[in-house]
């Protein structure tokens, strides 16, 4: 098992370099100047290259990446260009918000989604299975930021029960989980953000289960006399490897933020970042929450085959 | 008995008393949603725009002359700030001579001298200076980049000597930020640290930030112009980017007070009890257009894309949140005058303009973004207006692209695009300068200025060299309006809106003034 860990991390790095230079040189390829934001509108050529250069923009782009990566193993990502902090820092601020809200929304996607999709799985075709279909149906055609937008006019605006925007009444610095007047500013936004996770899993969860009912050695457990919540056991973990590679992937979309959905709720994590850092075109914040992102991704991925493994040794020596 | 009613009396003035006391010490709090995406950085030229301008460099920092914000009939205009007065030297035209308000204390306790200009003046401008900021320096040298130095006359007088005669170098030092020599030489003239301790001279102090989510400011108690000392404890600025969001945020009470609400919102705003402020000011929804490459060289093609479009229409579209835009400035503005045209809906006039020329059907290519800065609704506008100089005679085509993009296009000028016959950047036009002269000077010519599609005139040039030399309000007045007259009779740009910038206010704020100004002074408002 260690070995094949070893062998796993090794294939990570250069996918991980893959990225880092895939990530620095889309931010270029996308029309607009860094600068363009930072400057008046009339600024002078001569303004423009002085402030060009004062930042590396002038340097040939393999130059500024051979300069960015060197500085980025050192954990160091540069400066914000729109506000002048180490981006370092908004970085893992931004992270740090976004894990509450996708910690919540796995909580609840997760649970419920592997729920309701196993009893469907396993009374395929009953009211219950309809049902479920219906929920997964619904949670992977609508689009979250219109959910967002109607929990906000239904909960905010209309019954006024729940708040609308922002991390609580002082901003993340004071932010405490367990305070009722923060932890209902996470409410709306966990709910939004679980809809497709919940989607996806139950079905997913579903018809691996369904599946895995079908197969001869179910038949066999029957006839040795099992009981059928023994029976559902072991139809759970032939299905979990199948169910764990999408869970895998949907925490690492919930990881990496939702854009629209931190853009509506005002939630300052990694989305929230990402969108201004586009609109601004700050590059340093751009690429290195790009990077910090699909490392994430990567590594998910990489837990997730682990924990795959796992579950059903087969796939090791696939 | 007796004791009975002493304690009960006693009992209830007291309670009284901590009523009162507790009314005392309520801090009343003004909270601000903005439009930007961040909170604009404190160190002194803000970023985002105008409204960087507006909510933070404003209200930390002071300028040489500020804008008299305290009515909105008329379009506003530069009052005395630091300076006191200002006036060109009678034997110098390039000497301006500054008197500095005294007994102007910084956020920090230290004085505000005259050294403190000269210092402020090598930040923006001298490299080796240490506190000298690039970036910085890039923000403000379209407005700073004529100073050719400043000197200090006495305890409160100073000189700035441009490098050109410049009458309209006053309006230019409205933009210019002072920040504390004190604080920064304190912080070893490390920004980043000062950002965490911004100390200016203006009507709030700097509290605490949360970055991304909120700038607090405080009350400066001993600001220097005692009628605008904040009228409330607390101002608290928070980047909403979201239209939507703004909205839910005021009708669920968690802000105040929110900028640019959509048109389509509004209704359900004011059924709510919201109060809706709004009122023309110096933005214009137009298109710059290409004087050298395409059909718009020719002045009648310019005046039939002006008398095609049907700006009622489009005022429509916006549910009535807009001027029709028959000119470059809003008709408030001091030096609109009288143009001898006016571009009212005229499509048989605008065809037999276009026939005139032998340009019919005229093609004619507007670059356009998806959104931005001011860019009101572009797509649906953008297709209205092409639907109406399509039903003249033109043949539209719309090049749509992300708004970094179009200020791609916008920045180098017509020479980078020759293809494109217009750019529709909304501008702002605070002052005769950024209304009308960068527009139409030869000097201006993009890159170097904003002149995106090279106009040139020397007719034109000629008055702007006047105006340049009017140190007489008067006289200045009188040319700039000529200035203003000529632009509109050889239509320089195809003008469609004035924005009107609406604001949604909740109940329990008063006393808010709308200027006609990107500016506007949040001191007057009580927050019952």
């Amino acid at each position: 098992m260690t070995a094949y860990i070893i062998r796993r991390l090794m294939y990570a790095i250069p996918i991980a370099f893959g990225v880092s230079i895939v990530c620095f040189a889309l931010v270029y390829i996308a029309p607009g100047d860094p600068l363009q934001t930072i400057l008046p509108e009339d600024a002078s050529e001569e303004t423009i290259m002085m402030v060009k250069k004062a930042y590396g923009f002038d340097k040939p782009i393999p130059v500024q990446y051979a300069i960015w990566l060197g500085k980025v193993l050192t954990g160091d990502f540069g400066i914000s260009i729109a506000t002048g902090r180490p981006v370092t820092d908004e970085i893992f601020k931004a992270l740090g918000n976004t894990i509450l809200l996708a910690a919540g929304a796995v909580l609840v996607a997760f649970t419920l989604a592997f729920s309701i999709g196993t009893i469907a799985g396993y009374r395929v075709g009953s009211f219950i299975d309809r049902a479920v279909t219906g929920i997964a149906v619904i949670g992977v055609s609508v689009p979250n930021y219109w959910l967002g937008i109607v929990l906000v006019i239904v909960f905010a605006v209309e019954l006024n029960v729940l708040p609308a925007t922002g991390m609580g009444p002082r901003g993340s610095d004071s932010f405490n989980i367990f305070e009722w007047s923060n932890f209902r500013h996470m409410i709306m936004p966990i709910v939004t953000l679980s809809l497709i996770p919940i989607g996806i899993i139950a079905r997913t969860t579903r018809s691996a289960v369904a599946e895995v009912l079908n197969q001869d050695f179910v038949e066999t457990l029957r006839a040795k006399g099992l009981m059928e919540t023994e029976i559902l056991l072991h139809v759970i973990k032939n299905s979990l490897p199948q169910v764990l590679a999408v869970m895998g992937l949907q925490f690492g979309y919930l990881m990496g933020g939702s854009i629209l959905v931190e853009t509506i709720f005002t939630w300052p994590g990694s989305g929230f970042l990402l969108n201004k850092a586009i609109l601004t075109r700050d590059l340093p914040v751009l690429q290195g929450t790009i990077l910090v992102l699909a490392i994430i991704f990567v590594a998910t991925n990489l837990v997730i085959d682990l924990l795959q493994t796992a579950v059903d040794p087969r796939l090791k020596r696939s | 008995m007796k004791t009975l009613k002493r304690l009960a009396a006693a009992v209830s003035v007291t309670a009284g008393l901590a009523m009162a006391g507790q009314a005392a010490n309520a801090e009343s709090v003004l909270r601000v949603a903005m439009t930007a995406g961040d909170i604009p950085i404190v160190i002194g030229q803000p970023d985002q725009g105008f409204e960087g301008y507006r909510f933070v460099g404003y209200n930390l920092y002071d300028t040489l002359t500020l804008w008299d914000l305290s009515q909105g009939e008329t379009a506003a205009d530069i009052k005395p700030g630091l300076a006191t007065s200002w006036k060109i030297d009678p034997n110098d035209n390039k000497r301006w001579l500054i008197t500095l308000r005294e007994g102007v204390k910084w956020h920090d306790g230290c004085d505000f001298v005259p050294e403190d200009v000269v210092w402020n003046f090598e930040r923006i401008s001298k490299e080796d200076a240490p506190q000298f900021n690039v970036k910085q320096f890039g923000m403000i040298r379209n407005r700073t980049g004529n100073i050719d130095k400043v000197e200090v006359l006495g305890d409160h007088d100073i000189a700035i000597v441009t490098k050109t005669p410049d009458a309209l170098f006053p309006y230019q030092l409205s933009y210019w930020y002072m920040i504390s020599k004190c604080r920064l030489t304190e912080l070893n003239n490390d920004y980043e640290a000062y950002a965490n301790a911004p100390s200016g001279t203006g009507p709030y102090k700097f509290d605490k930030i949360v970055p991304q989510e909120r700038l607090e400011l405080v009350k400066n108690e001993g600001y220097w112009d005692k009628g605008r000392v904040p009228k409330h404890d607390r101002l608290v600025l928070i980047p909403m980017p979201e239209a939507t969001t703004r909205a839910a945020a005021l009708l669920s009470g968690e802000v105040d007070f929110i900028e640019a609400p959509s048109p389509d919102t509004i209704p359900r705003l004011e059924s709510a009890g919201m109060q809706i402020v709004t009122r023309a000011y110096p933005h214009n929804w137009s298109y710059q257009l290409n004087f050298v490459d395409g059909n718009f060289k020719h002045k009648e093609v310019r005046q039939a894309a002006n008398y095609a479009l049907n700006r009622p229409e489009v005022k429509a579209l916006l549910n009535g949140y807009m001027v029709e835009g028959y000119t470059n400035v809003p008709p408030s503005t001091p030096y609109h005058g009288t143009p001898s045209v006016k571009y009212e809906y005229n499509p048989e006039k605008a065809t037999e303009l276009l026939k005139s020329v032998d340009c019919y059907p005229c093609k004619i290519t507007l670059a356009i973004s998806t959104s931005g800065s001011g860019q009101m609704q572009p797509l649906p506008m953008n297709e209205l207006v092409k639907s109406q100089l399509d039903a003249a005679g033109f043949e539209t085509e719309l090049k749509v692209m992300d708004w970094n993009a179009l200020l791609d296009v916008g920045r180098p000028g017509r020479e980078k695009n020759p293809d494109i016959d217009g750019i529709n950047i909304s501008r702002a036009l605070q002052d005769p300068f950024s209304a009308l002269i960068r527009h139409v000077y030869t000097k201006q010519h993009a890159p170097k200025g904003s002149n995106w599609g090279h106009y040139s005139n020397p007719e034109v040039d000629a008055l702007i060299d006047e105006i340049y030399l009017a140190f007489d309000p008067a006289v200045r007045l009188e040319k700039l309006t000529k200035l203003h007259e000529l632009m509109v009779e050889e239509a320089t740009l195809l003008w469609v809106a004035h924005d009107v910038n609406p604001r949604a206010l909740a109940p329990n704020v008063k006393g808010f003034v709308q200027a006609q100004s990107w500016f506007q002074d949040l001191t007057p408002i009580v927050v019952e």
